[in-house]
């Protein structure tokens, strides 16, 4: 189609090419990158033919170092080497520390909200960290796919909150990757076992990763996954039954006093060569010696589980309260998939089935799984399956709620509620000429709202001056289809748009992102400039393409002749543009073009919705208008 | 898209109290096949936007409708009626109500037992399942006697709602 030349210097001018898009893991201790490639989704080795990117991060005065070579120094240069990020994103200082271990980390003291590590190359934040984990993952896959990529998926547990979901897509943007959507681990795992065996039914997902717990409870209709319940425990992991074993190595060993930051990470990582042992041994031996510390120590499989089964027995009650939560009788639950390294455990394993009544899935590699469902989701989000009918119904993981008095917290979306979702709440002033108002959104099951997860707080000004209970602020609470909640405000009775201002209680203000994107670009000035208008000629093309295709679709059936015409004329104004390399020109352009066909987006999607409801087809409902005429 | 249309008509279901779950899950099934944002994940903005405006009416409409007392209310207001916050009920009820409750602080006070609560709240929901049927007959004929019913859903309501933390208590969650 002529509307679509949009190329620039060394892509292809086709666009019907498919698009490069990848789905990621980004894990507490691996991280993985997958890709469909020839209809197979597989996961991207690097160039050593390691899939696994061990998610650590060695801070050096020369720059940081990832994955295997950061894993190899931990215990060397455990202050600058960062490993687990994934239990600190959108956490504080307090809350890491309330984690119940010694991290070995110097927490910056400058800031009270998220936590900030001081490294040998500066103070950073756990956001920094995980981008710089993507990004070495995006460039893997750029290298395989052999360009870049069009848009990524990543996951995260289900049971994360807002905060945690934000600073992972915090940490995207600074690795300057494009993202489709973030997408519930345990969903990404039924998608890659639900795309192959087609099956209908309801669905168990037990994740247990190294640092968090998930499950959810799924029902596959129709193509359809819709997400019934969730729960868990983001702060329960495999990480956890090294702790367990090397708090009983500690207790063997008799030793007494604080352990230094080498010996606790020396002691971790044998504690987790012995797990590892365990899955198949029976026995395993675990030796340890230096001038401080001396243990030589057999564990038995029956003694490991006996240290480990509180933990697992917690992760049972949050199945059994997610399957209540879910609304279905255990008999109904036909398949249970086991996600994450740690369900080789084998007593999981034994405890899931027990649970369940039935033998769990685990064909797919449980380390492999939630990322190659991933890719398989970035394929289809990317455009590259337009007829594929598969689509994820989500649900808000933990019930959002406001601040009243007594520091009650006032459920205003329930957990488990399908997302998006909007739901709007009102307040009124309590002073006389009161103007401005303090709203605390907070997350969480809990009364009170100290035992809820603090999310940020609201300023509400500019509500004009009334008496005492006459300003009516109606505040409206969004959660979008990645989970992620936005606020606006409106006093109802003089329809005064309030300003809301957010200040995120454990992330980054968005202010602090586009510094740390300005100053990754400080060595090299031009970057910056060049990047944006990459940036602008790819959201362009994009708006392009996309409208160009919906006009192809849909443009005759729904709009008179003068208004395709209309936006035709507009598409080529825009191309013109898009020769130049004036930014600024080319965003406005985009933005103009966007305006352009607000209607007839709205207008294709009210035509979506009868075709839905009728089972007709466009064409029907174009006869059906040109017979009314006649 | 028409804001104005009610939840019944978004679903192009009759506006009636009667409704047959599953056919009401199907119909969400395909909208949202249609409106969800992932639908539109490389579109432009405003297609984006269209479709998370949708997508959250479908969902709140399905959230309303599947539920029987949200349901039933959501029909009152389509009919004019405004709920009052704390109504009058009819002594008759009241007095059922007293008793119920004392069933189940005996339930909370005793060992707890799981079969009991499980009873109680089947013999809770068939008191709400027979003023339900009540509510579909008055819906069309007597809205200050529907009225009346829906408060005495809402009360049966937080009695399920108690039952359910007494369970979650008992469970140990």
């Amino acid at each position: 189609m002529a509307l679509l030349q949009i190329t620039e210097p060394g892509q292809a001018a086709d666009p019907h090419d498919r698009k490069r898009a990848a789905g990621i893991d980004l894990g507490t201790t691996n991280s993985l990158i997958a890709s469909v490639r020839e209809g197979v989704a597989a996961t991207l080795p690097d160039m050593e033919g390691r899939h696994m990117l061990p998610s650590v991060v060695r801070y050096t005065a020369e720059g940081p170092i990832i994955g295997a070579e950061a894993l190899e120094q931990a215990a060397l240069d455990p202050h600058n080497t960062i490993v687990s990020v994934k239990r600190l994103m959108g956490r504080g200082v307090e809350d890491v520390r309330s984690l119940g271990e010694q991290l070995p980390y110097r927490f910056s003291e400058e800031s009270s909200g998220l936590a900030r590590i001081e490294t040998a190359a500066g103070v950073v934040s756990p956001i920094e960290v995980s981008a710089e984990i993507l990004r070495s993952l995006v460039e893997r896959a750029s290298e395989t796919l052999a360009g870049e990529l069009d848009g990524v998926v990543i996951t995260v547990p289900a049971y994360f909150d807002d905060a945690q979901r934000q600073a992972t897509k915090d940490a995207a943007q600074l690795a300057g990757a494009n993202v489709l959507r973030l997408l519930n681990e345990p969903t990404a795992a039924a998608i890659a076992y639900g795309l192959d065996t087609g099956d209908e039914g309801v669905i168990a997902i037990y994740d247990l990763g190294g640092g968090t717990f998930d499950v959810s409870v799924l029902r596959l209709r129709r193509g359809v996954f819709e997400v019934l319940a969730t729960g868990g425990d983001s702060s329960l992991g495999g990480d956890d039954f090294d702790h367990a074993i090397a708090e009983w190595l500690i207790e063997e060993s008799g030793f007494e006093g604080d352990l230094s930051a080498e010996l606790q990470r020396a002691l971790l990582m044998k504690a987790r060569s012995a797990k590892e042992a365990l899955t198949s041994a029976e026995q395993a031996t675990i030796s340890h010696s230096d001038a401080d510390f001396k243990v030589d120590a057999e564990l038995s499989r029956d003694a490991f589980n006996e240290l480990i089964s509180p933990l697992v027995d917690n992760t049972i009650r949050a199945c059994r309260r997610s399957v209540r939560d879910a609304g279905v009788a255990l008999e109904e639950i036909d398949n249970v998939v086991l996600v994450g390294g740690s369900t080789r455990v084998p007593l999981v394993v034994s405890k899931v089935a027990d649970y369940f009544g039935a033998q769990p899935l685990n064909d797919i590699d449980p380390d492999k799984v939630v990322a190659v469902g991933a890719a398989l989701q970035a394929d289809v989000l990317v455009g590259n399956k337009p007829d594929e009918e598969m689509l994820l119904l989500d649900v808000l993981p933990l019930s959002l709620g406001l601040e009243t008095m007594g520091g009650l917290s006032e459920k205003v979306i329930a957990r488990n509620t399908p997302i998006p979702i909007a739901k709007a709440q009102e307040f009124t002033t309590y002073k006389d000429g009161q103007t401005a108002m303090l709203i605390h959104v907070v997350q969480g099951e809990r009364e009170l709202v100290d035992d809820c997860r603090s999310l940020a707080r609201f300023e509400l000004t500019g509500i004009p001056a009334m008496v005492a209970g006459a300003a009516k602020i109606e505040v409206t609470f969004r959660v979008d289809a990645d989970g992620l909640l936005s606020v606006s405000a409106r006093e109802t009775s003089t329809g005064v748009e309030a300003s809301v201002e957010v200040k995120p209680s454990y992330g980054l203000t968005d202010d602090e992102i586009t510094q740390m994107l300005k100053s990754s670009f400080d060595h090299a000035a031009d970057d910056a400039a060049q990047r944006s208008l990459a940036e602008a000629r790819v959201e362009a093309g994009r708006v392009i393409e996309a409208l160009g295709n919906a006009l192809a679709e849909d443009g005759e059936a729904l709009l008179p002749a003068q208004d395709i015409d209309m936006l035709q004329q507009a598409i080529k104004k825009l191309q013109e543009r898009l020769s130049g390399d004036d930014t600024r020109a080319i965003t406005e352009g985009t933005e103009m073009l966007g305006r352009a066909s607000e209607e007839f987006a709205s207008l294709r999607m009210d035509a979506a919705v009868r075709r839905a409801l009728a089972g007709k087809q466009i064409a029907d409902l174009d006869n059906e208008m040109s017979d009314n005429e006649v | 898209m028409n804001f104005n249309q009610n939840y019944f008509e978004i679903f192009g279901l009759p506006i009636e109290y009667d409704i047959d779950p599953g056919g009401l899950s199907d119909r969400f099934l395909e909208l949202q096949k249609e409106v969800h944002p992932d639908r539109f994940a490389s579109s432009s903005e405003q297609e984006k936007r269209v479709a998370m405006q949708w997508a959250t009416l479908v969902n709140s409409a399905n959230e309303t409708l599947k539920s029987s007392l949200k349901r039933a209310i959501y029909l009152l207001q389509l009919k004019g009626v405004e709920l009052e916050e704390n109504p009058q009920l009819p002594p008759a009820f009241l007095m059922e109500q007293i008793e119920l409750r004392e069933k189940l602080e005996d339930i909370e006070d005793g060992d707890g037992d799981l079969d009991e609560l499980d009873s109680f709240k089947r013999e809770v929901k068939g008191v709400v399942a027979a003023i339900e049927n009540k509510f579909s007959d008055l819906v069309t004929e007597d809205l200050a006697k529907a009225e009346v019913l829906v408060y005495e859903m809402q009360f049966l309501n937080k009695l399920l709602i108690a039952a359910n933390q007494l369970e979650e208590k008992l469970l140990d969650y």
